[in-house]
């Protein structure tokens, strides 16, 4: 999903010489095969000197390390989870199960950070340390978003929760305050320590009002002069009405004793009750939501979002979810300050805040250079009900184009294209034709692959099971002469008598035809040695009329399936 | 987000095409110096030549793979007016120990006049056949009807294009709404500003391939030309690869409305069009799912364009070379972190700037 501003990436292939010549190239399942050429075609070209190079290109899917292996696991098993429960999520109960969801998802990102942070401070070179602090950002970005959504779209929170929601959303994503806390706490003199005041404000800014009454206290202790301010303002900090959940009081009592609350605390700045203390005046107008006294604080809001919720904590509490939006866009600006242009997460944020939920996912799949993210956000959003389809040949809706995205590429994985199946599973127009395309790609290279995709297609098929069955079980025990037999019995046994028999279904027979090439042309690999000529000669028979009856089964499956889909 | 692996060709001439395999496991390449090569894949993922022979008395122009329910079969097509199908057969045990597999010709297709200049299977649902194309203007399809005997091939079609053509491309599609179909693309140069583009139909009355449609926008020769792989649409997607890259949208007309027993009508649309190689397009090609289409041109790059899901197309990828050296079997590339930009700053991470589409 790119926009017309983002610029296609560009891989250099080395030893190529773009200026000199051009190249030819195909397509594979999973990779793509390069090669320098001249297209210019004459008959008799001048020898050039043979073309030295042929190059594989494929997408860097080893990069992918244990820990983001861990992730598509995980998250395939919430997904295929919520899938089935769909029918279960009725009533009330439904939207406290997708919040659960949301949270296990959520969860499942964590760990992954929490992973990958481990192994970047353990990272030996630098600059393998930097990749994966970076994808811990990127993993970072990608929760607030969906804490985000979670609050705005999920939880739906109503004026009144919705900023406590909120407040607990920025604790979670700006965390040196504790550590912070902790220093400043464990040091000799707390009110001395430098960063005392810095702490102070920052625990006001977060709404954690009673550890910065403690932090006041400290304060007041060590300095008997400011004690009177401090417990003043300690008190204002007290009395603060907030909403608590289970809080029986309804939102126009809250307005009330909070508007009471503000005046006494304007009243304070009046009467210039902390002027002699810069500290605690500026603390004074945090607490009345002064957009300059909070502006003050940029280097530790950190970012226009934190701003944002102090904001709305300080001077409109019970702020409407449809009033997010003129409050982001202004603190984004108030913030910025014309100094700098919104970055893309900036954008995302906005977008939720405006309730955008088509926005918010096409900003990610840009920003994104991998579909997890919006494929498993999106078809959450399905769940609740969130998004109107758009007509597109790729899937009938958005949801289903995605899933199929990333679907398609877990399949050049050699073993995440298992995952890759549940998805196409749960893609009502095209998850069964992509499956298909995708799978009779995937080398059986080795039995338990062939098994698996066996099995994946069997249960997928109505008609022969059993014998079906039976087949795979001697290939799986390696029975592979047994297997033969049994293969060659059914289809003789049905040739001669009634030649118009179909013991498997075309695709059936596909797959059956491909196992005998497949064990066929390694045939040497599982004989015993010591096998006479004589033998050989028998297996290579038997082989031939198990192919011409493959054959001749698949033709008439061909005409039996037209003919009842043609009628 | 791509590594390029680099083999050692070890053709000793201009190779003009490579092709892999239906599972990505074994590739082939010809070349002016006459010759095929097969490489396979081994297990532990090096690529190994396991054949190389001589095909013909000419430059070979391209070669394809049949679908593996055939077997292990080729067709490769020449400047000596020749096209010929290839097999392998299982060999000596000590030449697998080797590593050695044998090729054998099990035809070869004489018909053409002039130097054949594309050959193409047609999709497995239509059994074991195959068109070419040639520069004497005529499209020509073989059957196998057996396809135990690999030998026996007939010259079932013959299609006068009326152009020299240059390339051929079978619509994929199986269902059972679409006869079989196929484009022919034309680099012809003479003056007469013929449309370079026509789409030929089966008809099942007739039993003979009729001209369903023209393009008669292109008018630049045509190099390429490929239908996209069809996951259940209506209508059907062609790309063509002339002085620029040209993506249209076939939309049948229901037949009620159209004289009985013709060729289908087509609503014509184009839906991207690229110069952004620079000069002339020489190759298209369409990913599995038909998702992603891939062009290479004068420009010495490979391009790869995809649609969002609003249908608008956009460049997503550059392949190119710097003309750096290469050491032999050496994996290079970039590797970004696998899910996003590499920006360690929490609010810069989401840069748009890497928006080509990779996977997971």
């Amino acid at each position: 999903m790119e926009e017309l501003d983002g610029e296609p990436t560009v891989t250099l292939i080395p030893g190529v010489n773009s200026k000199m010549k051009q190249m030819c190239f195909d397509w594979g399942p999973g990779e793509m095969l390069v090669c320098e050429t001249s297209f210019n075609k004459n008959e008799k070209s001048e020898t050039e000197p043979g073309c030295p190079f042929i190059y594989i290109i494929r997408k860097d899917i080893d990069v992918y390390s244990q820990i983001l292996r861990k992730l598509f696991n995980e998250s395939h098993g919430i997904f295929v989870g919520l899938q089935r429960i769909e029918e279960e999520l009725t009533g009330k109960s439904r939207k406290a199960q997708l919040v659960r969801v949301s949270k296990n998802y959520r969860s499942v990102i964590r760990a992954c950070m929490e992973e990958m942070h481990q192994v970047a401070i353990a990272a030996k070179d630098p600059a393998s340390g930097r990749q994966f602090s970076s994808q811990v950002s990127i993993l970072s970005a990608m929760e607030l978003i969906w804490n985000l959504c979670e609050i705005l779209f999920i939880e739906v929170a109503p004026a009144g929760p919705l900023l406590l929601h909120l407040l607990d959303w920025v604790r979670l994503h700006v965390c040196e305050v504790d550590s912070l806390l902790a220093d400043v706490l464990g040091s000799e003199n707390p009110s001395k320590h430098e960063s005392f005041w810095n702490l102070v404000t920052i625990l006001v800014l977060q709404g954690r009002l009673d550890e910065a009454r403690q932090m006041l206290s400290k304060e007041a202790d060590a300095n008997p002069s400011s004690a009177g301010m401090c417990r003043i303002l300690g008190d204002l900090m007290r009395t603060m009405p907030v909403l608590s959940p289970g809080n029986t009081q309804t939102l126009t009592e809250l307005e009330l004793k909070w508007q009471h609350w503000h005046e006494e605390c304007e009243r304070h700045l009046q009467d210039s009750t902390f002027a002699a203390s810069p500290h605690l005046e500026s603390l004074c107008k945090i607490l009345l939501g002064d957009e300059a006294a909070l502006l003050e604080q940029k280097e530790l809001l950190n970012n226009w979002y934190h701003f944002l919720v102090t904001r709305l904590l300080y001077s409109h509490p019970t702020v409407k979810p449809i009033d997010l939006h003129l409050y982001a866009q202004s603190s984004l600006d108030l913030f910025l300050g014309g100094e700098s242009s919104p970055e893309p997460l900036d954008n995302i944020l906005l977008a939720a805040f405006e309730f955008d939920i088509h926005q918010v996912i096409k900003e990610c799949s840009i920003a994104l250079s991998n579909w997890w993210f919006v494929a498993h956000l999106t078809d959450l959003l399905d769940h609740c009900k969130l998004l109107q389809s758009h007509n597109l040949y790729f899937g009938s809706n958005m949801r289903e184009f995605l899933l199929l995205e990333y679907a398609s590429g877990l399949f050049a994985h050699h073993s995440l294209w298992q995952l890759g199946v549940d998805y196409f599973d749960y893609c009502p127009e095209l998850g069964r034709v992509s499956l298909e395309l995708h799978i009779e790609r995937i080398p059986l290279s080795t039995e338990q692959k062939a098994l698996k995709v066996l099995r994946i297609c069997e249960q997928r098929q109505m008609t022969e099971q059993g014998k079906y069955r039976e087949f795979h079980r001697f290939y799986g025990e390696k029975r592979l002469a047994d297997a033969a037999s049994l293969l060659l019995s059914l289809m003789t046994s049905q040739i001669a008598p009634r030649s118009f028999w179909v013991v498997f279904s075309a695709e059936q027979t596909y797959e059956l035809m491909r196992c005998l090439e497949d064990f066929a042309s390694r045939r040497p690999v599982w004989r015993e040695p010591g096998v006479q000529r004589l033998q050989e000669d028998v297996e290579n028979t038997k082989l031939e009329m198990l192919r011409l009856a493959l054959a001749r089964n698949l033709g008439r499956a061909i005409i039996k399936e037209g003919s009842l889909e043609g009628s | 987000m791509f590594v390029a692996r680099s083999i050692a060709a070890d053709h000793k001439d201009l190779i003009h095409d490579v092709s892999f395999d239906f599972h990505g496991r074994r590739m082939a390449t010809c070349s002016s110096d006459q010759s095929v090569k097969v490489w396979d894949k081994s297990e532990s993922g090096d690529w190994h030549c396991t054949a190389s022979w001589k095909t013909h008395s000419g430059s070979v122009w391209r070669v394809t793979w049949a679908h593996p329910e055939f077997g292990q079969v080729l067709a490769s097509c020449s400047f000596d007016r020749t096209a010929a199908v290839w097999e392998e057969i299982v060999g000596e045990s000590n030449d697998k120990l080797r590593g050695q597999s044998h090729w054998v010709k099990r035809t070869t297709l004489v018909d053409s006049r002039t130097s054949v200049t594309d050959v193409k299977f047609a999709p497995k649902h239509m059994g074991l056949m195959l068109a070419t194309c040639s520069a004497d203007g005529i499209v020509r399809i073989y059957e196998a009807p057996d396809v135990m005997n690999l030998s026996q091939w007939s010259l079932q079609h013959e299609i006068s294009c009326k152009l020299s053509c240059s390339c051929i491309s079978w619509n994929p599609s199986s269902s059972r709404a679409h006869s079989p179909m196929i484009a022919v693309g034309s680099d012809d140069s003479s003056p007469n500003a013929m449309a370079k583009v026509q789409i030929f139909e089966y008809n099942e009355n007739t039993r003979k391939y009729a001209k369903a449609e023209t393009l008669m926008t292109v008018t630049d020769p045509v190099h390429d030309i490929a239908f996209a792989p069809n996951l259940g649409r209506s209508f059907h997607i062609l790309a063509i690869a002339t002085k620029d890259v040209r993506i249209f949208t076939l939309k049948p007309v229901r037949k009620e409305l159209t004289s009985s027993g013709g060729p289908t009508k087509f609503e014509i649309h184009i839906v991207a069009q690229f110069d952004n190689h620079n000069s002339q397009v020489w190759r298209v090609s369409w990913n599995i799912t038909g998702t992603v289409l891939a062009s290479s041109g004068d420009d010495g790059c490979v391009r790869l364009w995809k649609a969002n899901y609003m249908d608008n197309w956009k460049c997503t990828g550059i392949l190119k070379g710097n003309g750096s050296p290469v050491n032999g079997n050496s994996q290079q590339g970039n590797s970004n972190p696998s899910l996003g930009p590499s920006i360690p700053n929490l609010q810069n991470s989401l840069n748009g700037s890497s928006s080509s589409r990779k996977h997971s």
